[in-house]
């Protein structure tokens, strides 16, 4: 019994938090927004350190949840996103009816995706999937009175039903070939036959869509775009995140005896995925829509560094996702910011920016220098290790693609830089008052992206939780 | 060695200053930050000179050799069990003696920047970007591992890229500091893979280990890099060719140099010590610092150094005597220099008398750091007075700037080889070197040599000669005299080091393999050099010394060589014309000219080409829910059809 609460402790510890919501929303007392915020975010902080405590190793449910230090260590990262992004919807929720829901949503789909990522079998990790995505369709809703807002929850649960569906049938398709569905009985039933492989890529489109992989990407900029910036940045992130940890795990483990065959899906998903992604990142004015191609252009990235198939290449993964919830947060955080504040979203609205919102400027270029690799960044040291995790299969090719890339995406992040430091404006967005729980989530993503590339015992602890094939 | 531990200071000091005034500079010490900045500077400087007199005169020898030592090594980032980021500083000949260079030079722009950039208003800016290079650059050469240096390699790009575009509100300047930072991101790129390469197939990062390992003939490690091949070529051919093009970018060699006429939009001072004396000879010390894997074990790659330096000479020397702007011809006359350099580690071989390339290339080097510095800072200088880079505003200044001009004069005989100055003697080596290794070669660099010194004394005539000084020049005050003696000491300090680094004995300190390699000048073997930049001399002399109609004649005559000279060969048209005509015509859109003035060069083309395809495929992203599911559907089908049919 003892069992059940210290391995399924991080799940537990949010299904508290949600209760003590709900508890919020029905009591007769209504308390101040700010007051509210501040209380939630401290919350989901104990939550966060709590998930640094009494972790244990093991299996439940017959296999159907299992969780180890790699685990935990994923969880805790998510669950450090969670924050930050709790602390930077401050001045977008601070007005907003129903703050509590918000809050509410948000934690169930982060309990989602820690099932999905303790699961044990395909069903497990299917309802985990499940649960994690129709409350994300109604927090891009959240904006309930901008049209944009429904049509990207229209356009997310629509899509994401087209893909469960998809998913669903690769799932029977592979019990059917190997009469089993759990992660540890697979890799003995796998001989590498056609309809296992139809029934992997079913699979791997399921992946492929929450990771927005190129071409199974279309729904990502609308929903982006519409969906309020809080939750945007959450998609992008933990969403994503979560998804990708999952991702690595099943491909090492229970998909091993088809490496060969996934390596070059994976190639050749990367490669797509990567110039894609910046093609369309490149003509994009709005910065929210800028943002979900420029981080569709990540995943390719990470892709390569999941094709290295090595301890080195899932240490380099989990590392740059760390490294990215700080630089895509810290961009995503002075967009929300401006967005909350202002109303402006566009490139041509922060023309002028440095002159007014220096500090502001400064936290948006150094995150688009950390997303673009340039270093000492934080991102340079993720990139060069997806990088080098790839080159460890000797497919140079792709590190070159890969490398070109970089270039290109260097001259549309470099664009905003310019936009805000270079270009002249009549009328520049007016100076912000940062409120203080926001500026507190900044300050921890700049010093983040600063400092995390030269603290060598971090990537260390990473890769001596990481396995290879 | 242990005792050398001071010698941390040498970069740390500069990088305390750049955040100290980078943090505080505006606020606090606006007028003080450059005396702050100069102070640190010189301690800095001070123990550079007393650590490379300790490692060449009292401990750096064993045996008669000069060992190669890494000091302050730490683990940085354990990467994978076999390979680690260590962070260390390596002392040798050649680092030793590029801290004195660059740390020297460095503090005599610090200097002079005193009275050149006063009353700017970002002069604690313009400082603290000083010393963020100065750190950099440091750092770069002290580099004991490939990765280390690869770090210090991009900061220094970006602390050029800023001071290049220090006066941000002039858009020549922004659009000169991105194209450097952009097409040298393009080399780098090619030195980052090249990096990868090597280390992969080395096993390790480290230098010295890395060396070894690629050099040692018994190596397995060398036996399967030189094995396994890429496209009928081996990979540490790959590796070592693509770190070259790393530092062919930097260095500006053909075609790799469009950045660097561009980037004298930066200040003058930047000029002096970037664009000539330090971060552009950092892909020659790079070579330098492979040397042992490019002369042992991939002589391929070498010629490959050894073409291109030889074809950057020839081509900018040419370039140099049509430009008008005087810093444009400087910044080509330093691409001609570096050339020399260049070829002269590519006719090299390693150790002993084979290396005296290495040594003349080394010695090259230093001595032009110090002429070429000079000549940066006499033409801002002049500039600082006329308020022109235009050299047909300028003439007749010998009499208002007597200081300059004596120094400018001694400059210019410096580079252009004429005995007893520096130039002579490295350039001697280098031809020397030359003879016993390519007649071609050595006959290219002879010309080379005698262009150098024509189109040296063409500027140094037309400046300080020519017409008496025209209404134009007079616009200034007559109070406007030759500046401040914060500018007049850098300037005969340089050139103190113009007229004697030719005397330091290169042979004995800088070697490829740190042993004792005697030279000696043969003074017939001098004559057809010395003999070439006089004619050289005389022919500038002749026609740009009084006003007269020579240059018109001559330019008549030889008009399309000349014009096709002044138009940089063409250069940047034949980029334009490559990637915006027949390109752009064969994917299939009617030529667009647009603004042929920021729209040249291969980036843009990829710019253009990306942009276009983005516009091709933009409809896909419809907004259409029912077409994203088809997409989707026609994803996976596409995927499934591939690797069930096709992929087995």
């Amino acid at each position: 019994m003892n069992e059940i609460f210290t391995l399924m402790k991080h799940e537990l510890s949010l299904t508290l938090i949600l209760f003590i919501l709900l508890f919020l929303k029905l009591g007769k007392e209504t308390w101040k927004a700010e007051s509210t915020l501040g209380f939630i975010s401290l919350l989901l902080l104990l939550n966060f350190l709590f998930g640094f405590v009494m972790n244990g190793t093991g299996s439940l449910f017959g296999d159907m949840f299992h969780t180890n230090a790699t685990i935990a260590f994923e969880k805790n990262i998510l669950n450090f996103g969670a924050f930050i992004i709790s602390l930077q919807a401050f001045s977008w929720l601070k007005d907003h009816k129903h703050l509590p829901e918000f809050y509410m949503l948000m934690v169930s789909t982060l309990i989602g995706m820690f099932f999905m990522i303790s699961s044990g079998n395909l069903l497990m990790f299917y309802l985990g999937l499940e649960l994690s995505t129709i409350p994300l369709a109604a927090l891009s809703n959240f904006d309930l009175l901008k049209r944009q807002s429904s049509e990207a929850a229209m356009k997310m649960i629509l899509s994401s039903a087209f893909s469960s569906g998809i998913l669903l049938f690769g799932i029977s398709m592979m019990y059917g070939t190997t009469g089993t569905v759990s992660f540890s009985e697979l890799p003995q039933h796998l001989d590498g036959s056609a309809l296992q492989v139809f029934a992997f890529i079913l699979l791997f489109t399921g992946f492929a869509f929450k990771m927005s992989v190129v071409p199974f990407h279309f729904w990502t900029a609308d929903v982006y775009e519409g969906s309020p910036a809080s939750v945007t940045s959450y998609l992008s992130v933990i969403s994503k995140g979560a998804v990708i940890f999952v991702f690595v795990t099943v491909l090492y483990t229970v998909f091993k005896p088809m490496a060969e065959m996934w390596y070059h899906v994976l190639f050749l998903a990367s490669v797509l995925t990567m110039v894609i992604g910046n093609l369309f990142a490149i003509r994009q004015n709005n910065l929210k829509r800028f943002l979900a191609f420029s981080s569709i252009a990540q995943v390719g990235f990470i892709l390569i560094g999941i094709s290295g198939s090595s301890q080195t290449g899932m240490a380099s993964v989990i590392y740059f996702i760390l490294i990215y919830v700080f630089s895509n947060l810290g961009a995503f955080g002075v967009v929300a910011l401006v967005s909350a504040l202002t109303g402006k979203e566009n490139v041509n609205d922060y023309k002028g920016f440095y002159k007014t919102n220096p500090l502001l400027s400064w936290v948006l270029t150094i995150s688009l220098f950390s997303l673009a690799g340039i270093p000492p960044t934080a991102g340079f040291f993720g990139k060069l290790f997806l990088l080098t995790a790839g080159a460890g299969k000797g497919n140079y090719l792709l590190i070159t693609i890969a490398a070109l890339n970089m270039i290109v995406s260097l001259y549309y992040y470099l664009r905003i830089v310019k936009a805000m430091f270079m270009d002249a404006n009549e009328q520049p967005i007016e100076k912000l008052i940062i409120p203080f729980l926001p500026k507190i989530a900044l300050f921890i993503c700049v010093a983040g992206m600063i400092a995390l590339g030269f603290v060598s015992d971090l990537y260390n602890y990473i890769y001596s939780l990481s396995f290879g094939m | 060695m242990t005792a050398n531990l001071y010698l941390v200071l040498i970069p740390l000091l500069p990088l305390a200053t750049f955040v100290l005034l980078g943090l505080f500079g505006r606020k606090y010490f606006k007028n003080s930050s450059g005396i702050i900045g100069t102070t640190s500077l010189f301690v800095s400087a001070l123990l550079s000179l007393v650590s490379a007199y300790q490692y060449f005169f009292v401990d750096g020898k064993v045996n008669g050799v000069y060992q190669q030592v890494v000091i302050l090594k730490h683990t940085w980032l354990q990467f994978s069990p076999n390979v680690s980021i260590d962070m260390g500083m390596i002392l040798d000949p050649i680092s030793m003696m590029m801290i004195v260079v660059v740390t020297f030079v460095s503090l005599m722009v610090h200097i002079y920047s005193l009275g050149y950039m006063k009353g700017e208003e970002r002069f604690a800016t313009y400082y603290s970007f000083l010393s963020l290079f100065t750190f950099s650059m440091l750092g770069l050469v002290l580099s004991s591992n490939i990765f280390q240096i690869y770090i210090f390699w991009e900061l220094v790009g970006v602390s050029s890229f800023l001071l290049i575009g220090y006066y941000y509100d002039k858009p020549s300047a922004v659009a000169a500091s991105k194209k450097a930072f952009i097409v040298t991101r393009f080399a780098d790129l090619g030195f980052l893979v090249g990096i990868l390469i090597l280390s992969f197939e080395a096993g390790t990062l480290d230098f010295q280990t890395l060396i070894h390992r690629l050099t040692a003939p018994d190596s397995e490690f060398l036996h399967t890099a030189a094995a396994a091949s890429f496209m009928g070529v081996s990979a540490l051919t790959w590796g070592l060719v693509l770190v070259f093009i790393g530092g062919a970018g930097k260095s500006a060699m053909f075609p790799l140099h469009i950045w660097l006429p561009d980037a004298m939009e930066g200040p003058t001072p930047v000029s002096a010590l970037i664009h000539a004396a330090t971060m552009v000879v950092a892909g020659v010390f790079l070579v330098a610092r492979l040397f042992p894997v490019y002369a042992l074990s991939c002589p391929v790659a070498l010629h490959l150094v050894m073409y291109v330096g030889i074809l950057s000479a020839l081509f900018a020397a040419v370039i140099a005597c049509t430009q008008t702007d005087i810093k444009r011809v400087l910044a080509y006359s330093t691409m001609s220099q570096i050339g020399y350099m260049m070829f002269a580690l590519g006719v090299s071989g390693y150790g002993g008398e084979d290396g005296l390339g290495y040594m003349a290339s080394m010695f090259h080097l230093f001595t032009h750091a110090f002429f070429k510095a000079l000549l940066f800072l006499g033409a801002g200088a002049v500039i600082h007075m006329i308020h022109s880079n235009e050299m047909k505003d300028m003439g007749g200044l010998r009499k208002k700037m007597p200081v300059t001009h004596l120094t400018f004069l001694l400059a210019c005989l410096a580079i252009a080889g004429i005995p007893p100055f520096a130039g002579f003697f490295s350039k001697e080596e280098i031809l020397t070197a030359a003879f016993h290794a390519n007649k071609m070669v050595y006959g290219i660099a002879l010309i080379t040599a005698a262009i150098t010194a024509f189109y040296m004394f063409r500027l140094y005539f037309t400046i300080f000669w020519n017409k008496e000084a025209t209404a134009d020049a007079h616009h200034a005050d007559s109070s406007h005299h030759e500046g401040t003696y914060s500018m007049k000491i850098p300037l005969v300090l340089l050139a103190a080091g113009a007229v004697l680094a030719g005397f330091v004995p290169f042979g004995k300190l800088v070697t490829s393999d740190g042993a004792f390699l005697p030279t000696e000048m043969n003074p017939v073997f001098s004559i057809a050099p010395v003999l070439l930049a006089v004619t050289g001399i005389l022919l500038a002399m002749s026609m740009y010394r009084k006003k007269n109609d020579s240059p018109e004649k001559i330019s008549g005559a030889v008009k399309s060589v000349y014009q096709a000279s002044y138009r940089k060969f063409y250069i940047d048209e034949i980029y334009l014309f490559i990637t915006k005509k027949i390109i752009f015509n064969l994917v299939g859109r009617p030529a667009a000219w647009v603004d042929k003035n920021i729209v040249d060069g291969l980036m843009n083309f990829i710019a253009t080409a990306t942009a276009f395809v983005s516009e091709l495929i933009k409809g896909i992203q419809s907004g259409k829910v029912q077409n994203y599911a088809l997409y989707f559907f026609g994803g996976a089908i596409g995927f499934i059809v591939l690797f069930i049919y096709l992929w087995k």
